[in-house]
């Protein structure tokens, strides 16, 4: 296993030193840095050219300049990497090093929605094969897939962010959309649970009929200006989600890991108020890292003080709860800044900002008023990046577990009397994880570069933002380490998602043999 | 949840009445035949293939359009290089350069259906905006099937090659595929269209192209180490047949599935590519036209005049997901797995049978 490691690492460095070198040849004689110069009748262009040609070595031809540049990357391995400076002087790892956090909050929270939705959806519709809701989705997916990312920006920004802020100036949903999207939401329910005639129709009314209920409480409570959840609200969610996750995760049947959940929501109800005053009297990413921690114990100590036999799954089940429950509290929390955050002068407001990475005018020194402000800056290019990428992992959730479905050991799981829960759950689902985890690993890697033009769109300053001003100024060091990033971290990725396949996968070996 | 308590007892039963229907629908037919049977089956493939040619045609006709020496005339009055006068009557709000096309009759107080003088409206100097989406979508057609093209011989080329060869060959190839995967195609891309873009959108066609055929290698190199290890493999070597021959007339026949299966989703991959490329101005550059450079030119008179941003958005998304249900419906064909789903038909002429058997 090591040999192999070291073997493929290698492998890797030569491939990036050959791509690096073949790129850094290509973009020098693609432009001359110092065209804009040369033609420019500034007195100072001429005293520019020469500091320029000194800076960055002009002088020396791009295959040798390419050593040059090499030595700083080397210089990786005795802790001094040095991707050289921008042409206006500044080190390109500063610059890269204030870029890099700003593409990954970018990319991780859209990958993140993107795979959780997909794999649910994915998994629905291979269950649901050939019904009208495979064939609703598979037509939505295939539309998102085929949208260009530029072009659904424009839209959201005009039709979602605009809209909703001038809703907010007067938040009573209008009874046309309150009908318009209870219907939306009854067919999507009723398609994925689906069943008789009789069945679907009761679905479907129930949900419509619950949710315009709903949405009508919700404005008459002007809860979209002062939105919250509250203790009874979350008890009786925290209630609904131990339904839930027991039955997904060991059965509703399995009486100790109900018990267990309800008890982490009635300690979640217990808690509430202790929480609430430790988020606003101590508001660090430490306290809420040493919560998270707290939850997680919790859930394992009730997991198994309720645990007579099985304590894994029962813990695992608990603990679950606890997380779901515990992320609601934190929604409550961030809700309750809410109002704050419209009435501030910065917001005005208008909450969802349609450009930037954060509000300049806001007084960044609250941390949940600077929290939400960063998550609302997130919600534009969030959704524009997962509706493109979802499609891809309800495509491949689907096909996967179709193929998973068809496979000799679920029709002995099924054979031996075991529910259908646990067939999907435990057989099936598990082993679509296993391609799915090197495709979602590949991903994150190319989505990184795939996010220039999200980041473009949405004005934010990312790599994408380097790498454009890289190209539009012939700025070869920065357009180097923005390519040296991607490309190490993309080939990184590949070996990771090998190993990764090898370890989920016992049947395949890397390395042994060849 | 109900989610689970899907009855499964019909699936044995259905399972060889499924197969049974499938044998009879098989029966005496060659594998084009299959494939061809089973793709006019999806129907939505199919609707897609007429749109995707009907849309081709319609936009390639509607330009003057030049082949060397011969000049075929265009059916539409306009050409991009023509600037007539703004049209400021019957606009809605004030506006100016409005479109013309109108589906409403003339019975019902409307335009009558028909295109008028200009359709998509026109632009902030009265150039004809039908005339220049049209060019776009030209641009954007012509890019996807080069890169298909090349991308798709490019990636069989090697892949059947490293698969077929194994051995040091193959770990040179793979490592070169390796290498090129490192250099993502929109850095690539950006690099070429930048410097190059006057050069046209052939050329950035081609160099797209030159990078984007790694995905399908690997495949193809998947499905011929798989293939040369069956034994028509064998019997052709002992038929004395030579490595060529085995590699075009044996292998890849069997091996063109997973190949045109992956070259459609290159070509709708292509044109997002490419029209994304324009958008950010590292594609096609004016005075050429592409959809993603109107895009990236109107978008800020998105709410005064939307229309200059809807037609060319339309014309990415229709030639895109017809590629890509095109795609599907070959993947759906192809596959030996696959079997077609039985309608409520095929169950009651199976039950009935049943019955009369018993």
């Amino acid at each position: 296993m090591f040999a192999y490691i070291m073997r493929r690492l290698g492998v890797l460095f030569v491939i990036l030193f050959g791509s690096s070198f073949i790129l850094y040849n290509l973009a020098a004689i693609s432009g001359d840095p110092l065209e804009g110069l040369r033609t420019s009748s500034e007195p100072s262009a001429k005293q520019q050219i020469i500091t320029l040609t000194r800076e960055l070595d002009l002088n020396v031809p791009p295959p040798v300049r390419y050593f040059l540049w090499l030595r700083g990357i080397l210089g990786l391995f005795v802790g001094k990497l040095d991707f050289g400076n921008a042409r206006n002087g500044q080190a390109v790892s500063t610059l890269v090093q204030h870029a890099i956090p700003v593409t990954i909050r970018l990319v991780t929270m859209a990958t993140v929605v993107a795979i959780i939705l997909g794999i649910t959806v994915g998994i629905v519709t291979a269950l649901r094969q050939y019904s009208r809701f495979d064939y609703a989705m598979t037509f939505v997916s295939f539309l998102m897939y085929s949208l260009p990312v530029f072009w659904v920006a424009v839209l959201l920004k005009q039709y979602l962010a605009i809209r909703f802020n001038t809703f907010l100036s007067n938040p009573n949903v209008p009874i046309g959309w309150n009908i318009v999207f209870s219907c939306v939401t009854g067919i999507f329910w009723a398609g994925v649970i689906s069943g008789n005639r009789k069945r679907v129709s009761q679905i479907f009314f129930g949900v419509a009929l619950g949710n315009a209920a709903l949405l009508q409480l919700l404005s008459t409570l002007n809860w979209f200006t002062h939105p919250g959840l509250g203790p009874v609200v979350l008890f009786g969610a925290g209630i609904g989600v131990a339904y839930g996750v027991t039955q997904i995760s060991v059965g509703i049947n399995n009486k100790a890991a109900l018990r267990a959940s309800q008890t982490m929501a009635l300690l979640a109800l217990i808690s509430y108020y202790p929480s609430q005053y430790l988020l606003k009297h101590s508001p660090h990413v430490s306290t809420l890292l040493l919560m998270l921690l707290f939850t997680l114990l919790l859930g394992a100590g009730v997991g198994r003080i309720f645990a007579k036999i099985d304590r894994g799954p029962i813990m695992r089940t608990s603990t679950l709860t606890g997380l779901v429950l515990a992320f609601l509290m934190l929604l409550d929390k961030l809700m309750q800044t809410w109002f704050p955050y419209l009435s501030t002068d910065a917001v005005n407001g208008r909450p969802v900002p349609t450009i930037g990475q954060m509000n300049a005018l806001l007084d960044q020194s609250d941390f949940w008023m600077s929290t939400l402000d960063t998550l609302m800056h997130l919600v534009l290019p969030t959704i524009a990046l997962t509706l493109i990428s979802f499609a891809g992992y309800v495509r491949f959730t689907r096909g996967t577990l179709l193929d998973v479905l068809n496979a000799d050991y679920i029709r002995t799981a099924r054979a031996k009397g075991l529910t259908e829960r646990t067939v999907i759950m435990r057989h099936a689902f598990r082993n679509t994880l296993i391609p799915l985890t090197t495709i979602i690993v590949v991903d994150f890697a190319g989505i990184i570069g795939g996010a220039i033009i999200t980041e473009s769109v949405f004005g934010w300053v990312g790599m994408g933002t380097l790498f454009r001003q890289a190209i539009g100024s012939f700025d070869l060091n920065l357009l180097m380490a923005v390519f040296f990033i991607t490309a190490s971290l993309s080939v990184l990725a590949n070996l990771i998602a090998d190993l990764l396949y090898s370890a989920l996968d016992p049947r395949i070996r890397v390395g042994a043999g060849k | 949840m109900a989610l689970f308590k899907r009855k499964n007892v019909e699936l044995a039963s259905a399972d060889a009445s499924e197969n049974a229907i499938a044998n009879k629908e098989t029966e005496g037919l060659s594998q084009r035949q299959i494939v061809v049977k089973r793709f006019l089956h999806h129907k939505v493939a199919v609707a897609s293939v007429f749109v995707l040619v009907t849309l081709t045609l319609f936009v390639y006709t509607a330009l003057d359009f030049k082949l060397g020496p011969w000049k075929i005339h265009g059916w539409w009055k306009y050409k991009i290089e023509d600037i007539p006068e703004l049209r400021t009557a019957d606009c809605a709000g004030g506006n100016v350069g409005c479109p013309t096309w109108s589906l409403r009759p003339k019975f019902l107080g409307g335009a009558g259906i028909g295109f008028g003088e200009h359709p998509f409206g026109q632009d902030d100097i009265g150039r004809d905006y039908f005339a220049l989406v049209m060019k776009g979508a030209q641009r954007s057609i012509m890019v996807m099937f080069i890169v298909g093209i090349v991308g798709g011989t490019l990636g069989t080329i090697i892949g059947a090659i490293a698969g077929f060869f194994r051995g040091t060959v193959d770990a040179v190839l793979m490592r070169f595929t390796d290498f090129v995967i490192t250099i993502p195609s929109i850095i690539i891309g950006s690099v070429i269209g930048f410097h190059f873009g006057n050069l046209g959108a052939t050329f950035l066609a081609l160099y797209l192209g030159l990078f984007s055929w790694t995905g399908l290698s690997r495949l193809v190199r998947g499905e011929f180490l798989k293939l040369r290890e069956l034994e028509f493999v064998d019997a052709a070597r002992v038929a004395g047949a030579s490595n060529r021959r085995i590699i075009f007339k044996h292998i890849l026949p069997n091996a063109v599935g997973v190949i045109i299966v992956t070259v459609t989703l290159l070509m709708s991959g292509a044109i997002l590519l490419e029209t994304a490329l324009s958008y950010i101005g590292f594609g096609v550059v004016a005075p050429d036209v592409s959809l993603g450079l109107l895009i990236s030119q109107y978008q800020d008179s998105f709410t005064s005049r939307p229309y200059l941003f809807w037609y060319p958005g339309f014309f990415i998304i229709a030639i895109a997901l017809s590629v890509n249900f095109i795609g599907d419906g070959l993947r759906d064909a192809f596959d030996p797995r696959q079997r077609r789903r039985l309608t409520l038909k095929d169950r009651r002429v199976g039950r009935a049978e049943k019955k009369a058997v018993e």
